[in-house]
């Protein structure tokens, strides 16, 4: 059984005077300790999901259909209650911003305790030597001491282990990171990666990185999706996206990093910017800045196609292939 | 950006209708009756010399015989007079649509002075730091410490006496306006150096400096456009203060002469014979006043909520 | 060795921020008596950097690392507690606004946030002509339209969309404005304060090469701010890497990347998630970055670094200059200790 199965699943917001799509019926499927990455750029609609996930969207934004079916259970029709106690326990969520997770007024301590003592019955003593386990596991130096510091007396890449070790303390099966090291410099991002790899390898954890850095998802996991304007536009292995993508926004992205073009030359550039969720058009999200496209892509929108091992919606992804294979011939 | 090729600029008044602004305040029925009341009020007293039947400055029309008569709907009234007449036999509908206008003229003629301070100091305080702003602010801190009335009246009662009360009536509406205008304006500069203080960190001032623009063109040409919005809710509360610290110094005498009575004034002159019955010599005028701070600070409260980021973010 | 006059020169710059500004919190309760102490951030401990003409300088860094003072010290918008700015020459940290005011022209700053650099009232238009008018003030009208025009259209924004106000375009346009606000002076010299670190993947290579463009057809050298090394390979001819405010290794980008010998740089090199590679095979450093308020009296790097001994902890390494012309500042590459 996989852990995680969303299928159909579609958020709008609620506008001024109509609604806007911003999650266009995605589905995919999370095994058991399975490392998936969500990549996409601002607007994407990669966050959303994450909220969605959760079953956190706020005002204005709504689940409009789909499921998202989570150890047996469909997450949208949840009651509130009962999804409480999935939150926190079986799903951790990890923001990009720490502050967001840790309360400024509380001690490390007393959150860790506090989380570990609504979930489960336990005695303060003994949810404290649980706290002390986990920041052990993330590599906090003297843990004893952080119960009693304050979230603003640590440092940025310090506080992220701590929200990790937050997110760990119920031993969830999924954990649901948005961004974790964007905020973070380099030589701590790699420190954060490598453990979170590690702790999700070690425990059998389900993750979902959310990031628009491809180098990190690469690093990362075990499959990718790849979103733009709300729809996932390419899924498969992470090797095979990343060695050999198929639609053209992927293809696009991977090589507009300048690791791809030689110094001091012109990067392969993608023309135009993402579309705002209010103005995306018609047909083919992607038409509008697509090398490729054809007549039909402004008005028919792609079904996604299995081709060359990945799931892809383009409807020239064969013409793409043919056009290569001409080249290398050539 | 689809709507960025759409050839024919949408016009200014369109604009501002269909912005975030106009949508909240469509949406909004206390605010959409409040500016119609307020409206209703500012017309009315800016064109009292053509709606009003009589003209209260002109000695000629007032007769003490016709004094204290009831409003139309109370018994032993007179035609003449739809609300009654004061204790001098005034028309009080004619002495209201007056009163109204030298209170809204009072009050906003003191806003602006208030504001012109205040903005200035405020500025000034925010950009250039350091030992500027603390004296300023110092300033600020014991203006705010004594309270407007009480300068107004220690003011307003020294030139009084200083002038003769002949003079004084003749120049009140003057000193009124120099009172008020000066013993508010720590609030504007307050406000106006708080925005200054987040609007100098934001990097197109920087741009601007780099690209050596002076302090003074900084400061008025880019930063005091970006500070507006607390500028507008407060001028929209500081008008209603500054109606009621207008009504309440001319119910103390310390305002404008009985002659030239203003709405503070009329209450004030009314109020002698609110026992003998002539209730409706300070009750009108006095409601009159309430409506008009009321709509005034409901106004300043949408705009606060509308002009508040956070609200239309999400 | 004859070089060529560097356009920039900064020597030996210092900027400390002072934590306690007021009398009142000077004063420290220690030891049962009160001390006056005044504690301050030391963001740029004694920098000495060249910019040729026509060069692309890349200062790298991690937060705090003192870069982004760095640039604002050169721009103006901060001035040095100690050392000196020179441009083409000139001294340039000890003048008044007005006498500097022809070299404002061709020193020019882009910044990292377009959603905070343009003025949100302004519009487009206006944005883009007061720097000229300001600084030509006999331009005609039509002179001034048309040098407005031509920046758009070297920018890639259609000038037709020139009376939109900044929040009608997305990120991308914004920053290419900002870019465009800056060559209205025609300018020589761009300091780029992370100008593509908040902007999207496919968006940063727009803007990237708009720079590169601007570089090719005006002749302009760069100081380019970034936390991002793939950006420095491509972009720089020459990088410094920053650490806690003192340069640790300045070289040709060629050579830093083939060869990088500070035990820092060789950190960050590995540190960068590699798309090919997926077997993250990084340097740990161990701790954190110490605050910039009690500097070590060593080597900054010391307490994170493997190769670190008693010297390193008691004595400041100076940049010494290697066989392949790049400055190291570290004992353990002086000592050689460091294999290969």
């Amino acid at each position: 059984m996989s852990l995680l199965s969303v299928r159909d699943l579609s958020v709008k917001f609620a506008m001024r005077d109509n609604t806007v799509t911003a999650l266009n019926q995605i589905s995919f499927d999370l095994a058991k300790g399975e490392r998936l990455g969500i990549v996409g750029e601002s607007g994407a609609g990669k966050s959303i999901t994450g909220f969605a996930l959760m079953n956190l969207l706020s005002r204005p934004g709504f689940i409009d259909s789909g499921k998202i079916m989570f150890l047996g259970d469909d997450i949208v029709q949840m009651p509130e209650a009962k999804m409480r106690n999935i939150r926190g326990n079986k799903m951790a969520m990890i923001f990009q911003d720490p502050m967001v997770t840790l309360n400024p007024v509380l001690t490390i301590g007393q959150q860790m305790v506090e989380t570990l003592m609504a979930h489960r019955k336990l005695s303060k003593a003994e949810a404290e030597q649980i706290a002390i386990v986990k920041l052990r596991e993330v590599y906090i130096p003297s843990p004893e001491d952080r119960l009693e510091q304050y979230p603003h007396e640590l440092s940025g890449g310090m506080r992220q282990r701590i929200v990790i070790a937050i997110a760990l303390l119920l031993d969830p099966q999924l954990i649901i990171a948005d961004e974790p090291t964007t905020a973070l410099d380099v030589t701590i991002q790699a420190d954060i990666m490598e453990l979170l790899l590690e702790l999700c390898q070690s425990n059998k954890v389900g993750l979902i990185l959310i990031t628009h850095d491809l180098g990190v998802v690469s690093q990362m996991t075990e499959r990718t999706l790849v979103m733009y304007a709300g729809r996932i536009i390419e899924a498969g292995r992470t090797r095979e996206i990343i060695n050999d993508p198929q639609h053209p926004y992927t293809q696009g992205l991977i090589n507009a990093l300048p690791q791809q073009t030689k110094p001091g030359q012109r990067l392969k550039q993608i023309p135009g910017s993402m579309p705002s969720l209010t103005a995306i058009p018609k047909g083919c999200p992607f038409s509008p800045r697509c090398e490729f496209v054809k007549d039909r892509c402004h008005t028919e929108a792609p079904e996604t196609v299995q081709y060359a091992n990945v799931e892809v919606a383009c409807h020239e992804v064969n013409r793409l292939h043919t056009d290569k294979a001409e080249e290398i011939k050539a | 950006m689809s709507s960025l090729s759409t050839p024919t600029e949408p016009s200014r008044w369109s604009r501002v209708w269909n912005s975030n602004i106009g949508y909240s305040f469509r949406r909004n029925p206390v605010a959409i009756v409040s500016l119609m009341i307020f409206l209703l009020i500012a017309i009315m007293s800016i064109f009292a010399p053509l709606i009003a039947p009589f003209d209260p400055y002109d000695l000629g029309q007032i007769d003490i015989m016709n004094s204290e008569y009831p409003p139309l709907w109370v018994d032993g009234s007179d035609a003449q007079f739809i609300l009654g007449t004061d204790d001098q036999g005034r028309d009080l509908w004619s002495t209201i649509l007056y009163g109204t206008r030298l209170s809204l003229l009072i009050g906003i003629c003191a806003v602006v002075l208030q504001a012109f301070l205040g903005i200035s100091i405020g500025l000034i305080a925010g950009y250039v730091g350091g030992r500027t702003d603390s004296l300023l602010m110092r300033l600020a801190d014991i203006q705010l410490s004594f309270s407007t009335l009480m300068v107004a009246i220690i003011f307003l009662a020294v030139t009084q006496a200083m002038f003769g009360s002949e003079t004084f009536n003749q120049y009140a509406i003057y000193f009124l306006i120099a009172v008020i205008g000066v013993a508010e304006w720590p609030q504007y500069a307050r406000t106006v150096r708080a925005t200054v203080l987040a609007e100098k960190k934001k990097e197109y001032v920087d741009s601007a400096r780099v690209l050596g623009f002076g302090p003074g063109r900084i400061m008025v040409r880019h930063i005091l456009p970006n500070s507006l919005s607390p500028i507008f809710v407060i001028s929209t509360v500081q008008v209603a203060n500054a109606i009621i610290s207008e009504a309440s110094l001319s119910f103390l005498g310390l305002g404008m002469p009985p002659s030239q009575p203003s709405l503070g004034s009329l209450i004030s002159s009314g109020f002698d014979y609110i026992f003998s019955g002539s209730w409706w010599i300070t009750a009108i005028p006095g409601i009159v006043l309430v409506v008009l701070v009321l709509v005034i600070n409901l106004l300043g409260d949408w705009l606060r909520d509308a002009l508040n980021p956070k609200l239309y973010k999400g | 060795m004859t070089t060529p006059q560097p356009l920039l020169e900064i020597r030996n710059l210092e900027k400390r921020f002072e934590l306690d500004r007021g009398f009142l919190e000077t004063l420290k309760f220690r030891g049962g008596k009160f001390v006056r102490e005044k504690r301050a951030v030391h963001a740029v401990n004694n920098i000495s950097l060249q910019v040729a003409p026509g060069e692309a300088l890349c200062v790298v860094g991690e937060s705090g690392c003192g870069k982004s003072t760095v640039a604002r010290l050169i721009a103006g918008l901060l001035n040095p507690s100690a050392g000196e700015i020179h441009y083409d020459g000139q001294r340039i940290d000890n003048r008044s606004r007005r006498t500097l005011m022809p070299l404002r022209k061709k020193m020019q700053m882009i910044f990292q946030n377009p959603y905070a650099s343009l003025n949100p009232r302004m519009t487009i238009q206006q944005a883009l002509e007061e720097p000229v008018r300001y600084h030509n003030p006999s331009l005609s009208r039509g002179e001034l339209r048309d040098k407005v025009a031509e920046v758009m259209r070297a920018v890639g924004v259609d000038p037709s969309w020139s009376s939109r106000y900044p929040h009608e375009f997305s990120g991308g346009q914004r920053q290419r404005i900002a870019i465009a606000r800056a060559l209205t002076v025609d300018p020589e010299f761009i300091i780029a304060d992370e100008p593509i670190s908040a902007l999207d993947v496919s968006i940063q290579a727009q803007v990237l090469n708009l720079m590169l463009e601007a570089k090719d057809q005006r002749g302009l050298t760069y100081l380019f701010i970034t936390h991002d090394l793939s950006v420095v390979q491509h972009f720089g001819t020459k990088v410094a890497v920053l650490y806690l405010g003192s340069v640790c290794e300045l070289s040709d980008t060629a050579t830093l990347f083939e060869n990088p010998k500070h035990p820092y740089t060789r950190a960050l090199l590995s540190a960068v998630p590699q798309l090919k590679d997926d077997h993250p095979n990084h340097i740990r450093l161990r701790g954190e970055i110490p605050t910039p308020i009690n500097m070590p009296k060593g080597c900054p790097f010391e307490s994170r670094c493997a190769h670190a001994n008693s010297r390193c902890s008691a004595e400041q390494p100076r940049p010494i200059q290697q066989p392949d012309g790049s400055l190291v500042a570290c004992h353990a590459v002086e000592e050689e200790r460091l294999d290969g």
